[in-house]
């Protein structure tokens, strides 16, 4: 999960912009000739985000984002690898990574063993 | 697969096949290749116009002619007469001209489980070019795109090929112990599945279980071979009674028995039983033989809980690992009493490692439960419940939190 802060971002000059957008063009590439890459999207930007709440059956819409801060979840990638630390160093690697913070967590899945 | 053709004939096929064309042409990759695109043709050709006298032989031909014409489209002219001329004295195979002996899957085996690749790769190469399945089965199967797993396979092939693996490797026990493995993760991976939606992975389980008994065939005199075997079939006789209706886990304990497969119980105690006095000890055979006592008594408590702790001391001393020491904990405490099997883990809590892993909170929480410690339990069953990455293990790690403290 991809976490950064957008008004931050913006004010970022723009070689320095470019600079992390060749740096995730160029992992993008890397992981999906790996056979590693599964999925991944941008969100667009937290102020466009509606937040849905049902309380006692009646549905509330607000505009705006559930979690008020400045760092806001960007998008996501989901990776395929053979172990943890494999994720933890693509996420070492990702530029927002430099800046505000990626967060790296397992895939809930529907199989399990019996105990 | 073709309609009408039996999918365990195109199958079987695909090793031979392509041990045959790898023989002809070296060139594992594209031979690779040549043999899922001479499987393609046949599921439109065989319906139409039937099987072939010699499936296996019409196969090589496609496969042959595949391979020749993608030399000529893609070599330059200089290159191309020079590759065709070096592939003269070869003939293209005739439909009723016979392949390799079954050697050649064994050789494929060790090619496909290469040291050089990591283990999901190693993993969808046997299983396409050894089990027969195509890219988007084992993508489907791994639950990851066709995409992703075309380009593992394909780069897995890039690497041996730049490993510079040879076809004709010696069976050495170390390679024989990666192919081993990689046909116990395929197993584990169509095992772990839960039915419903996800029944299409309890095919992995079968092909495991088919590629397990190929190697046992071909090496019958390896107590390993046989070990994994009789393993994945005393492990998969339990299917029917691990998941209720609902699709949750039943433990061990609490499984209806009369539902275990008695026939595949039959055959992996046999298995086990006959590699333990004739062959060298190891990990799977040690592994089957407790699924056997297991798989012996008619009830939880009737178990002989002593024979499973010592072999599982057994197997702490081949094969040291924590999840080993565990399972062994599990066991002391049937035999000896929870206080002893907690002593156990103490120092795996030191080490810290496991100690991240909702497995050695569930152990915990079980041990914790059995020496009347509701309350610790309670603590280690949510901290195992937050841990696991599994669905139906949530549910069940919670439901037993809740049933102590209710």
């Amino acid at each position: 999960m991809i976490y950064n802060n957008a008004a931050a971002l913006d004010e970022l000059p723009d070689a320095e912009l470019e600079t992390i957008m060749d740096e995730v063009d160029a992992l993008m590439e890397e992981l999906q000739a790996s056979g590693e890459l599964v999925g991944g999207q941008a969100l667009a930007d937290a102020a466009t985000a509606r937040t849905v709440r049902v309380r006692g059956g009646v549905p509330a819409v607000t505009d705006g984002p559930f979690a008020e801060s400045k760092e806001q979840l960007a998008g996501y990638l989901i990776v395929d690898c053979e172990t943890e630390e494999r994720a933890v160093e693509i996420a070492t690697r990702w530029p927002d990574a430099r800046y505000w913070a990626m967060e790296v967590r397992p895939i809930m899945h529907t199989s399990g063993t019996e105990m | 697969m073709p309609e009408g053709v039996p999918e365990e004939v195109l199958r079987a096929a695909v090793p031979k096949v392509l041990g045959a064309l790898v023989r002809r042409f070296g060139q594992f990759d594209e031979a690779e290749d040549a043999v899922q695109e001479a499987l393609l043709a046949a599921s439109v050709q065989w319906p139409r116009e039937g099987m072939p006298d010699h499936p296996e032989g019409w196969l090589v031909t496609v496969a042959s002619r595949r391979m020749i014409d993608r030399f000529r489209a893609e070599s330059a002219r200089q290159r191309r007469e020079e590759a065709l001329a070096a592939m003269e004295p070869v003939a293209v195979p005739g439909a009723d001209e016979g392949v390799g002996g079954g050697d050649d899957t064994l050789a494929l085996l060790f090619l496909c489980c290469h040291p050089a690749l990591s283990e999901p790769s190693q993993v969808a190469l046997t299983l396409r070019a050894v089990g027969g399945l195509s890219t988007a089965e084992i993508a489907g199967a791994f639950l990851v795109p066709e995409a992703t797993m075309a380009q593992r396979i394909s780069r897995a092939k890039q690497k041996i090929k730049d490993a510079g693996a040879r076809f004709d490797q010696p069976v050495t026990s170390e390679r024989l112990g990666v192919v081993l493995h990689v046909l116990y993760l395929v197993f584990n991976e169509g095992y772990t599945a839960s039915g419903g939606p996800e029944l299409q992975r309890a095919d992995l389980t079968a092909e495991a279980l088919r590629l397990a008994r190929t190697v046992r065939a071909l090496l019958p005199d390896d107590g390993e071979a046989a070990g994994l075997l009789a393993l994945m079939l005393l492990t998969d006789a339990r299917r029917a009674a691990r998941t209720d209706a609902e699709g949750a886990l039943v433990p061990l304990a609490e499984q209806d028995r009369s539902r275990w497969d008695a026939a595949m119980i039959a055959e992996g105690v046999e298995l086990v039983s006959s590699a333990l006095t004739s062959a060298e000890l190891g990990p799977y055979q040690l592994q089957a033989a407790i699924a056997a006592v297991h798989a012996e008594a008619p009830g939880a408590a009737e178990t002989d809980w002593p024979q499973i702790a010592a072999l599982y001391a057994l197997l702490e001393r081949l094969a040291p690992n924590p999840v080993v020491t565990l399972n062994r904990a599990v066991a002391v405490a049937m035999a000896e009493g929870p206080r002893s099997a907690l002593e156990l883990l103490e120092p795996l809590e030191a080490d810290g490692r496991i100690t991240r892993h909702h497995r050695w909170w569930a152990v915990r929480a079980h041990l914790l439960e059995l020496a009347g410690d509701t309350v610790a339990a309670g603590e280690a069953y949510r901290e195992a419940a937050r841990r696991t990455t599994s669905l139906p293990e949530r549910r069940y790690l919670t439901g037993r939190a809740a049933g102590i403290s209710g």
